[in-house]
């Protein structure tokens, strides 16, 4: 069937910013979708808030509105627009939900818009979880005894059915956003509760628990003429109970028969036909009980997904893309395979080699928040790698998640074996309470388990992990015992068969070393000198058919086998390396700049090599650059591939920390490393020699001092004086930096959080308060400088830049104070010698400037920068690197743009019940949001309603601020009057507000009694929040405010520049209309 | 850790370790792209002479089960894989992979890089092997694998065929497809089926039992009289190894059966039909042999995800360079044949129907097992010959 020919226009959906449970895949599906769409010739509209996005990019579709994804905001660009069609399952579960609501408003309807891809009726049947067991049954399969509820009240009738444990999951959500396990009424009610607010209808459903069956997802592609192929079936190592997010995944399914898996099959192809998925992919998911084979159908998402990336990098099969093409009307026997060139998409991928995906958590980032994993996904991340088997996919899995894990290193100090003397029993005692909770960790400790003595059956009896990977596990820790068993033997080497061994299971060249007593460096120089004699690594190709026919795509993974399918070419080539895992801190905007490095090495007629680990992202789509190694970024990984490609050299500085972390190694081992040198990075994250670097400059640092013990950094604090901020070096996302305001706290400090050494030393600078903090990125061909963007911060310093709103241009600086920035920037960068992106952030105080720190590297802003100037900095980036000057490529200044863009950051807060919410310098967001208008009032309350917290146009606002910041809170409340709204607020604040002439009425704080401020937010009665809080004793007071606040959806200010910022934004939503316009307009005219 | 050897007529050696018995054996040498079902694949018959080199990795991992043979033995020569599993876990298992190949005395060889293995084969074709646990002289066990006999021209159903014939009457039970929710039997009248057992699948009798019929397996060699004589209401051509041209008596009693009553034919049974019709027959490279083949049906243009295992196909005048619009049709003294089937990965011929008999045939195994149940229709479709006959 050709494609259709009744529709000329195609409106898509994003999935927004990046949250736990949505994350790069919706921009790996997004961007395949749109470039389908536009190679079939179709005009394509694009709605998507999250600037960080390839899919964002101006060249990729015909319009391009970065605006919030709220109904109002689509039903306007569709008036706007009129597109024929709306294809609505590459956004996710946002895309969907945004979509039924269109649907019921009658929006489509209105503007004649066809939804393709699924129908209305489809999505409504697998979203709701009560037409989806229906539908089920239907059909004859079995799904867990279960009952939908609207009020605790009908949730606990519910009960009488399914019994505890409890399963329960809120309608449409995503991540399983609100689900839980409840084994007690006690905290079943509790758990209800959250779950009803969670859920967007309020609906929830409460299913039996099947806690330890084994977990499979499959996914599906069905075509117009009713053709099904199953992609892939993939196997969850953690079985029932956890979240497939969270759980360790294998593709294909380890532990099913052929009976077994055709069954699921058969049941997965009924279901697409039930549910009505007419083109398109979807994924099934299934339980098994392990003891009987009995099945039920879990689950069932019609739309692309996070599990179908992860089958499309797992196979080479793009379902995405194809999904697209199917949508308008082709089918899967007129699609070739992309990796074969000669045969179709009709067939079913076959895989001779495994894949094994670890999720990354974040749970030191979050205070208070339970690492129990559940069924509400928690992770921010995963790895991906492939392997000729489990146990050498796993390793490689371990080495690409980025925890300084170099295998299955043991918790409990026994990577030797059991040392003399050795109790026992303790230890036994810790790995069985360890694992009788699933938690990220468990891997780890099932390993111990096995070191000390734990049978298969123990095991299973607490994890109800399949035995057969326990087994796995098992060999792995066999053969670690045979090579510490090799330590202390001369001459130091190992047996070579031994050593070829141990690279078929995967282990690293590191976990080797450690095992046998000697260095990773010694394991490769034996390693590669044996390879002279024929052996080594061999790289092979992903081909989707497991080499029945030939891969014309170099999509490439390592292994120790007899043959390399590598065939490097004689061009002129850049490896570029990737950002690894998502985590909070390294995140999609350095996918984004990997990305644009490969499209400009592709027109600068150089070929592009990626390396990277991470399935969700488009840098591991296997056309974005001409070669792809889906490999970990280890030292040991990164040089097997430079010595196999030989390329010009490596570029590190977009992948941010990851592949910076790997500078010096590199070039200590003779690879050239394009752009800016290592030195000159080592200059700007080395502390002492930065401060160096800034005297030499003559620019201004806050007052600090290097500490290398808790003696030193008591001495400087009380030179330089409290508040003060403490930050170790080398950290991502400021992880463990701290605003310190005592000296009690200080020791505290370095005592536990961070553990000061000569070699790590930590820095304790001026905490400069109430300054205001600006990011600033450049880009610089080595002897002309660009500045690109200066953005000011809507929070003040002392809140981590990734987590601060921001302004571009600056909405409140002098001029003056901006030229003198660029001025810095500029002479930073050529001090620096930069070559390629440079970043610095400043703080402002009383008309001051500060540097803070120098980022010579891509860093978080360079895609918003990108997107609010319209010219993209990072391939422009790439191209000084191989050689071109900043006037070569028609840069000499970057455009002032006459919009405002305003950066807001989105925060996974409602993943973490009891977690407080407030902002501080450790990182917590995972994503952001740009908002774009004439002018900043606009652009900040775009920016607020795409973050998911509209602002109000009126009601009540309630206000409680420490005493510090009463004055400045003033003139905030009086506006907040002057628009309309009450004022409420807590005693304190209400008198001063009062003697100010402010009528404010008194709330009772939560421990005032009953009703207190939680009260009236719970009850509706509040729309705005603006509180604030000194230091930690006051937080625990006022945390379920802002908890409440959150769950509630409101607009919370936790900064006065913040509340500051939200009464300019009401103020302009009130005086004038919603107006939208793509990047495509704005660029054309500025 | 025992060492063995691969060892190719084309001079290639791989070095892995021992498997299964312990010794020597020969075979051509083939490979499966199933993900799942090696035992089925180790226990069809249509692997007589054959050995198998499986592309996924891990073999074993969920054990071997009584009901999942597809015969009463293996038949394959030897067993090739990257790794055998030391663990059994599943709640069906009866039986550990290396102890099921030890018992069979079958010789396999694990730990070689099986996808170096399969392009080797890919690129240069099946051919002939030995794998043995013996070491030794490289070049000589080139030149044994080089003197083991080759599957062109050989009977290898009279191999594996049944000494008498016999009554089957089991169905597929639990495991029955279940991909359409009807009611598969279509009738309450029983249809009696002989069928030709060249190495027949027994998936394939009990998916003839689930949609109604009673079954007389019969050996490779009954003659078309003795067919008369059971007076059945269809004829069912099974599967079975190697080369159609090597069971000339078999083609003989179909060309003498054609006409008389419907007639289905799978795989060898199809190639057989196929000469029977006059049509040629010829040897694939390196065969189909996986569990996700394409075929699309040139008569509703659906395709079926379908399970496959031949090294020869059929040949009509001229191989297909594109899918044509309608199934093309082919002139024999039989009268016109059409080409229901092709093959998306190469257009070979997977199906033939004549225009003027009740006669059909799949190259493709609609019995599964291992594979998709895409297919199963075709033995409703068999039953529906049968029905329009009996009126």
């Amino acid at each position: 069937m050709p494609r259709r020919t009744d529709i000329k226009s195609i409106l898509l959906i994003g999935s927004g910013p990046i949250v736990i449970g949505q994350a790069c895949e919706f921009d790996y599906s997004g961007t395949q979708a749109c470039k389908a769409l536009k190679e079939e010739g179709y005009r394509v509209i694009l709605i998507n808030s999250n600037p960080a996005t390839i899919m964002t990019d101006p060249e990729l579709a015909d319009r391009t509105y970065v605006e919030p994804i709220t109904v109002e905001v689509v039903e306007k660009v569709i008036e706007r627009e009129r597109p024929d069609a709306l294809l609505p399952t590459m956004g996710g579960q946002t895309a969907l939900n945004t979509t039924m609501a269109l649907v019921k408003r009658g929006t489509l309807e209105k503007y004649g818009v066809k939804l393709i891809g699924a129908s209305a009726e489809a999505i409504h049947k697998a979203e709701d979880r009560e037409a989806f067991k229906h539908a089920m049954q239907r059909i004859g399969l079995r799904v867990p005894a279960s009952g939908t509820a609207h009020t605790r009240e009908e949730a606990i009738k519910v009960l009488d059915q399914t019994g505890f444990p409890s399963i329960i999951r809120p309608s449409f959500t995503m991540g399983g956003t609100g689900g839980n396990i409840a084994y007690n009424r006690e905290e079943f009610e509790k758990l209800i509760d959250w779950a009803l607010a969670m859920s967007p209808v309020s609906q929830v459903l409460i299913e039996e628990s099947l806690i330890g069956w084994k977990e499979y997802e499959l996914e599906v592609m069905r075509d117009l003429k009713d053709n099904v192929v199953i992609v892939c079936p993939i196997e969850n190592l953690d079985p029932m109970g956890v979240h497939t997010g969270d759980s360790i995944t294998v593709a294909p399914a380890m532990t099913l028969s052929d009976k077994e898996y055709q069954r699921m099959r058969d049941a997965a192809v009924r279901i697409m036909r039930e549910i009505g998925v007419d083109t398109g992919g979807s994924n099934v998911q299934f339980g098994l009980d392990p003891k009987n084979g009995d099945m039920v159908v879990i689950e069932m998402n019609p739309r692309v997904s996070r599990s179908s990336a992860l089958a499309s990098k797992a196979t080479g099969f793009p379902i995405a893309k194809i999904a697209a093409k199917l949508a308008v009307g082709y089918t899967l026997d007129e699609i070739t395979n992309d990796i074969t060139g000669v045969t179709k998409a009709s067939f079913e991928p076959t895989i001779d080699y495994v894949v094994v995906k670890i999720p990354r958590f974040a749970f030191q980032k979050f205070r208070g928040a339970d690492p129990t994993l559940t069924t509400q996904m928690k992770s921010v991340g995963e790895v991906m790698a492939i392997g000729r088997t489990f146990k050498e996919s796993l390793q490689k899995a371990i080495r690409s998640l980025e925890l300084n894990m170099n295998g299955l290193s043991s918790r409990e100090g026994l990577d030797h074996g059991i040392p003399e003397g050795f109790d026992r029993q303790p230890a036994l005692e810790r790995v069985r309470q360890h694992l009788r909770t699933p938690i990220a960790e468990r891997l780890w400790h099932v390993a111990d388990g096995i070191r000390l003595g734990l049978s298969n059956d123990d095991l299973f009896a607490l994890t109800k992990i399949d035995p057969w990977f326990l087994e796995q596990i098992r060999e792995l820790m066999q053969f670690e015992a045979l090579l510490v068993g090799q330590a202390g033997k001369k001459p130091a080497v190992l047996d070579e068969s031994l050593l070829w061994e141990a690279k078929e299971l995967g282990f690293s060249d590191d976990r080797i070393a450690q095992l046998i007593g000697s260095t990773s460096a010694s394991v490769r120089k034996q390693r590669t000198k044996a390879g002279q004699s024929k052996r080594g690594v061999t790289y092979k190709r992903v081909d989707t058919c497991a080499a029945e026919f030939e891969a014309h795509t170099p999509y490439l993974y390592s292994t120790y086998g007899s043959e390399c399918e590598s065939r490097p070419t004689d061009r002129k080539k850049v490896i570029i390396l990737g950002g690894g895992p998502n985590r909070i801190g390294q995140g999609i905007e350095f996918d984004y700049c990997c990305v644009h490095a490969a499209m400009a090495l592709r027109e600068e007629g150089i070929e592009s090599i990626m390396v990277n680990c991470n399935p969700e992202t488009v840098s591991t789509d296997y056309d974005t650059s001409d070669r792809l190694y889906f490999e970990p970024l280890t030292e040991e990984d990164v040089l097997n591939i430079v010595e196999r490609e030989q390329p010009l050299g490596v570029v590190l500085q977009f992948g941010g920390q990851t592949p910076l972390k790997l500078a010096l190694p590199l070039s200590k081992a003779g690879v050239r490393i394009l752009g800016t040198s290592p030195d000159a990075i080592d200059r700007a994250e080395d502390r002492e020699r930065f401060r160096d670097l800034l005297n030499k400059l003559g620019l201004r640092q806050a007052e600090s001092g290097m500490a290398r013990s808790v003696d030193e950094a008591l001495q400087i604090a009380s030179r330089i004086s409290y508040p003060v901020m403490a930050r170790p070096s080398y950290v991502l996302g400021g992880r463990s930096m701290q605003i310190v305001y005592d000296e009690p706290s200080l020791l505290e400090y370095m005592k536990s959080t961070v553990k000061a050494s000569p070699k790590h030393p930590v820095l304790i600078d001026k905490y400069l308060s109430d300054a205001i903090e600006v990011d600033a990125d450049a880009i610089s061909d080595g002897t002309n400088v660009v500045v690109a963007g200066i953005m000011e911060h809507i929070e003040e310093a002392g809140v981590h830049s990734g987590d601060s709103a921001c302004s571009l241009p600056p909405y409140s600086l002098d001029q003056s104070v901006v030229e003198e920035i660029r001025r810095q920037m500029k002479a930073l960068a050529l001090e620096l010698g930069v070559i390629g992106l440079m970043n610095a952030q400043f703080a402002i105080k009383d008309h001051t400037i500060y540097v803070l720190e120098v980022n010579p590297r891509g860093s978080r802003t360079v895609p918003f920068v990108s997107k609010a100037i319209g010219v993209p900095l990072a391939k422009l980036a790439m191209k000084t690197m191989v050689g071109k000057s900043l006037p070569d490529l028609g840069l000499i200044e970057a455009p002032t743009p006459v919009h405002l863009s305003v950066k807001e950051s989105v925060f996974p807060f409602n993943k973490f019940p009891g977690v407080d919410v407030l902002l501080g310098p450790e990182m917590k967001s995972t994503g952001e949001v740009m908002g774009i208008d004439q002018d900043f009032g606009w652009a900040f309350a775009k920016s607020q309603a795409g973050a998911g917290a509209p602002l109000p146009r009126g009601g009540t606002a309630f206000i409680s601020v420490k005493e510090s910041d009463r004055p400045a809170s003033l003139e905030v409340v009086q506006q907040l009057q002057r628009l309309g709204f009450n004022i409420q607020a807590t005693s304190g604040t209400a008198a001063y507000l009062r003697n100010h002439g402010v009528h404010a009425e008194t709330v009772n704080k939560v421990m005032e009694g009953r009703p207190h401020v939680v009260d009236h937010i719970k009850n509706g009665q509040v729309a705005l929040v603006v509180n604030t809080v000194s230091n930690a004793s006051s937080h625990a007071d006022s945390l379920s405010i802002r908890r409440e606040a959150l769950n509630k959806g409101l607009a919370y200010y936790t900064t006065i520049r913040g509340a500051r910022a939200a009464v300019m934004g009401i103020e302009a939503i009130l005086k004038k209309e919603l107006t939208i316009r793509s990047l495509q307009e704005y660029h054309h005219h500025s | 850790m025992k060492q063995a050897w691969l060892a190719l007529a084309d001079g290639a050696i791989f070095e892995g370790r021992a498997l299964g018995y312990e010794g020597e054996t020969v075979g051509e040498v083939v490979f499966n792209t199933a993900m799942t079902g090696y035992q089925e694949v180790l226990t069809d018959p249509s692997y007589k002479g054959q050995i198998i080199t499986m592309t996924s990795p891990h073999i074993g991992n969920y054990g071997m089960t009584t009901e999942d043979a597809e015969s009463r033995r293996i038949w394959a020569e030897g067993f090739i894989v990257k790794e055998a599993s030391r663990l059994v876990s599943n709640w069906r298992s009866r039986q550990q992979a290396q102890d099921y190949l030890h018992e069979a005395k079958i010789v396999g060889i694990e730990g070689l890089d099986t996808r170096a293995l399969t392009r080797h084969l890919r690129e240069h074709g099946s051919q002939q092997g030995l794998i043995t646990h013996v070491a030794g002289d490289h070049r000589r066990m080139v030149e044994k694998a080089q003197a083991a006999p080759s599957i062109v021209g050989r009977d290898l159903a009279a191999a594996v065929t049944c000494g008498k014939a016999f009554q089957w009457t089991e169905g597929s039970g639990e495991w029955a497809p279940s991909l359409d929710e009807k009611p598969r039997a279509r009738s309450t009248k029983r249809w009696h089926v002989v069928a030709y057992d060249f190495g027949v699948k027994l998936n394939i009798l009990r998916s003839l039992v689930d949609v109604g019929c009673d079954v007389t397996v019969v050996p490779a060699s009954t003659t078309a009289m003795q067919i008369d004589a059971l007076k059945p209401d269809g004829i069912f051509l099974s599967n079975g190894p190697g080369d159609p041209e090597g069971v000339p008596y078999a083609i003989e009693a179909v060309r003498q059966l054609i006409g008389s009553r419907p007639i289905f034919g799978i795989c060898l049974g199809h190639q057989i039909l196929g000469l029977a019709l006059g049509l040629k027959t010829y040897k694939l490279k390196f065969g189909h042999h996986g569990a996700n083949h394409p075929v699309m049906d040139l008569r509703t243009r659906k395709v079926e995800i379908t399970s496959q295992n031949h090294n020869f196909a059929v040949a009509v005048t001229r191989p297909f360079s594109a899918i044509p619009d309608r199934p093309p049709v082919v002139d024999t003294s039989f009268g016109q044949v059409l080409v229901t089937h092709l093959s998306l990965n190469d257009h070979s011929v997977e199906g033939l129907a004549c225009a003027d008999h009740p006669v059909f045939s799949v190259q493709y195994h609609p019995e599964a097992s291992p594979g998709p149940h895409d297919s199963a229709y075709l033995f409703t479709e068999f039953i529906k010959l049968m029905e329009k006959q009996h009126v």
